[in-house]
């Protein structure tokens, strides 16, 4: 029987797993993809209590981070198209040019 | 009536704004007929007061507007001329308007000419707004408006060091008085719930006797700073760094009598409480005496007659302090006129001799300057008191006052003054004018003043003849109205005539024997600088010295102290410690700020996994 804790375990590994990525990865469409990774942890979560609390607006609340997560990517990604022509790199540690 | 109340009030303000507009350009002589037109019209409008307040005998009153409306406390910008009003806007008038015209000869070459006469106007309209007033803040405003003019007057060479430290010394030294004033007239209202003369003098029986003398000592210690009486004398001889026609309207003729205007506006305040008046007489007994011995051996032409004007308040003072108001006031007029033509004879002799102050360097200049030379020995002897000037009348009258008072010990020292004041006159009338002619040592050429500037002194010169027999009748009666009327008669008439010939044949011995003394003198005899009482005199009494040891000095150790240690040390230590240490936070944090977004986000995770940590414990703590 899968209960709502197997659910929110998985939420919580993919959590971590998006974390970890957002922190390690230097390249830029790797971080798109954890924040990805992150957001739909996120989804599991609130879709899972969604069900055992029997009130929708989890899954409103789901559809929302999905619609939003897609505007985000198209946007991002469109920026880090110009950012690769221009550097012709997408490596964190190049484009670095602000020091404190 | 009401405009002409107005007119002579706000003439002045108008022609000192008129200037005033046209303050930094160059000399331009409409800067200085404008203001004196004016001038003149409002002397012309306060004549035909007097003449109203005396043929009707009722005063004019005006409100302007409201001024200050605040709960229970209201006070009306409002003007009244009663007999009192009308006798001084006159004597204000007259001199200012004289004043003025001679000034424009007398700051000819001066690169200020407008701004003189700004300020000159500016105080001719404070002084009038103080003596017009009807009640005692519009007083207090127009007390603190002539103090200011007094500054910027006497500092108006304000390059000279020497001027601006005496406009600062007039002005610190008056706003230590004038916080008596000001605590005198809190209390009146604080007491009474209100400040306006007349409902003041009707409600006096309702004060506590305790609570008059303070009333009253407060206002005196306000007009004693203003009137430069002992011991906040030492102003006034500084004060003559300003232009002498400054001298002449501001510290002869009527700034300096503002204090002895207070006290016989004041009056009713001060019958009820005799011992105040006693003190305030004894004072001016003291400073009479006082001044006029430092007068005796003083070197600086200006300093001199600064000196006789303090002997000469101090003689009113006597009269106000012993009831005799209307004698005081009468002095006030009589002395306002010939003491202002004594200063601009002064200013005439000052211009001669190339700004040379020292009465020794000149001699034998009546033969250059006749007009000068007449007008100055008729004040002079207007200012000794000798029959029939102005100076007899009002002067004889105060030591009358003083005899039938039985203020025996008054009656003396002010006698013995009176003879010390025909002394230092004609020394300085004998050193300037007669004897050998001196300056020739110095190269200098004397030459007499503006015919304008002569004409100007004219009519001072008349009202310095003319003001005791002719004015006396009419003015007591007129005054009296207002003030109480007691005649001062000896009624032995032995008495009488032994006292007045007494005092003129004493007075007449003084002025020979400085006749004798100082015509025939070559030079300044140095032999006398040794002498125990002329050092005494000429560093008048050490009082600025000591001021200075045991006031400014310490005033000043006390005041770097505060600066050096509580203010550098304290106060700013601790704004900067913020300042620093904000500013040493950044420097220690900017290190994050590597620009790197993996570092940047990783600090996120931290920050984020703090505040996670935070809320748990938060939680687990609430269970």
């Amino acid at each position: 029987m899968i209960t709502l804790n197997h659910y929110l375990i998985v939420a919580a590994v993919l959590f971590v797993i998006g974390m970890i990525g957002v922190m390690r990865r230097k390249n830029l469409l790797m971080l798109f993809f954890s924040t990805e990774i992150l957001l739909n942890s996120v989804n599991i979560g609130f879709v899972a209590l969604s069900h055992y609390l029997n009130d929708l607006s989890g899954q409103i609340f789901a559809f929302f981070i999905i619609a939003i997560a897609a505007s985000e990517v198209a946007v991002g990604l469109g920026l880090l198209i110009l950012l690769y022509k221009r550097k012709n790199t997408v490596d964190l540690d190049v484009i670095q040019n602000m020091h404190g | 009536m009401e405009n002409l109340l107005y007119t002579a009030l706000f003439a002045p303000l108008v022609g000192s704004i008129f200037a005033g507009v046209l303050g930094g350009r160059s000399k331009m002589m409409i800067a200085g007929l404008v203001p004196s037109i004016l001038l003149l019209v409002s002397l012309a409008a306060s004549l035909v007061l007097l003449g109203h307040v005396l043929s009707t005998g009722t005063a004019v009153a005006v409100t302007m507007f409201d001024w200050i409306n605040i709960g229970n406390f209201n006070v009306a910008f409002g003007f009244q001329v009663d007999q009192v009003t009308a006798v001084m806007i006159c004597v204000v008038t007259v001199v200012s308007a004289m004043v003025h015209i001679y000034s424009i000869g007398y700051m000819d070459h001066d690169k200020g000419f407008n701004r003189f006469f700004s300020y000159l106007s500016l105080f001719v309209f404070s002084m009038m707004f103080l003596v017009m007033s009807d009640n005692f803040l519009g007083l207090f405003v127009g007390w603190e408006g002539v103090g200011v003019c007094s500054y910027l007057l006497v500092g108006f060479w304000y390059h000279k060091r020497s001027a601006s430290w005496a406009a600062n010394e007039a002005f610190i030294m008056n706003r230590v008085a004038d916080l008596g004033m000001l605590l005198g007239i809190a209390l009146i209202y604080w007491q009474l719930g209100t400040v306006k003369y007349d409902e003041v003098f009707a409600n006096v029986d309702k004060l506590d006797m305790t609570v008059l003398l303070w009333i009253t000592g407060l206002l005196f210690v306000g007009a004693m700073g203003k009137s430069a009486q002992f011991p906040l004398h030492t102003w006034l001889a500084d004060a003559m760094e300003g232009p002498t026609p400054v001298s002449a309207l501001i510290h002869a003729a009527t700034m300096v009598t503002a204090g002895v205007y207070l006290v016989v506006r004041a009056n009713e305040l001060y019958a009820p409480v005799p011992e105040v008046g006693y003190f305030i007489a004894c004072l001016g007994a003291f400073v009479a005496m006082f001044a006029a011995s430092m007068a005796l051996v003083n070197r600086d032409m200006k300093r001199i007659i600064a000196y006789s004007t303090l002997s000469q308040l101090g003689y009113m003072f006597v009269a106000a302090g012993l009831g005799a108001y209307w004698v005081a006031l009468f002095h006030l007029m009589t002395h306002a006129f010939f003491k202002a033509l004594l200063f601009l004879g002064a200013g005439n002799v000052m211009h001669a001799m190339h700004d040379e102050l020292d009465p020794f360097k000149m001699g034998g200049l009546r033969k250059a300057m006749k007009g000068t030379f007449i007008l100055m020995t008729l004040a002079s002897v207007a200012l000794a008191g000798i029959w029939p000037l102005a100076g007899f009348f009002s002067k004889d009258l105060i030591l009358e006052v003083a005899f039938v008072e039985h203020h025996f010990i008054l009656y003396t020292v002010l006698l013995l003054t009176a003879g010390l004041t025909a002394f230092y006159s004609f020394r300085l009338v004998a050193l300037i004018f007669h004897g050998e002619e001196r300056y020739k040592l110095f190269g200098i050429h004397p030459h007499e003043a503006y015919r304008f500037m002569l004409i100007a002194m004219s009519p001072l010169a008349i009202l310095a003849v003319i003001a005791g027999f002719g004015f006396k009748g009419d003015y007591f009666a007129m005054v009296t109205q207002m003030l109480p009327a007691t005649e001062y008669h000896v009624h032995s008439p032995v008495v009488y005539w032994t006292m007045v010939f007494g005092t003129q044949i004493f007075v007449g011995l003084a002025i020979a024997y400085a006749y004798i003394k100082y015509v025939k003198v070559k030079a300044f005899d140095p032999a006398i600088e040794s002498n125990f009482f002329y050092k005494l005199l000429i560093n008048q009494y050490y009082i600025p010295a000591l001021y200075e040891k045991f006031i400014t000095v310490p005033y000043a150790k006390l005041s770097r102290f505060a600066w050096k240690q509580i203010d550098q040390r304290i106060v700013d230590a601790i704004v900067d410690l913020i300042a620093t240490s904000i500013y040493k936070l950044g420097e220690v944090s900017k290190r994050m700020h590597t620009g790197n977004l993996s570092t940047m986000l990783r600090l996120m995770t931290l920050g984020f996994v703090i505040v996670l940590v935070i809320a748990l414990a938060l939680q687990m703590m609430a269970k």
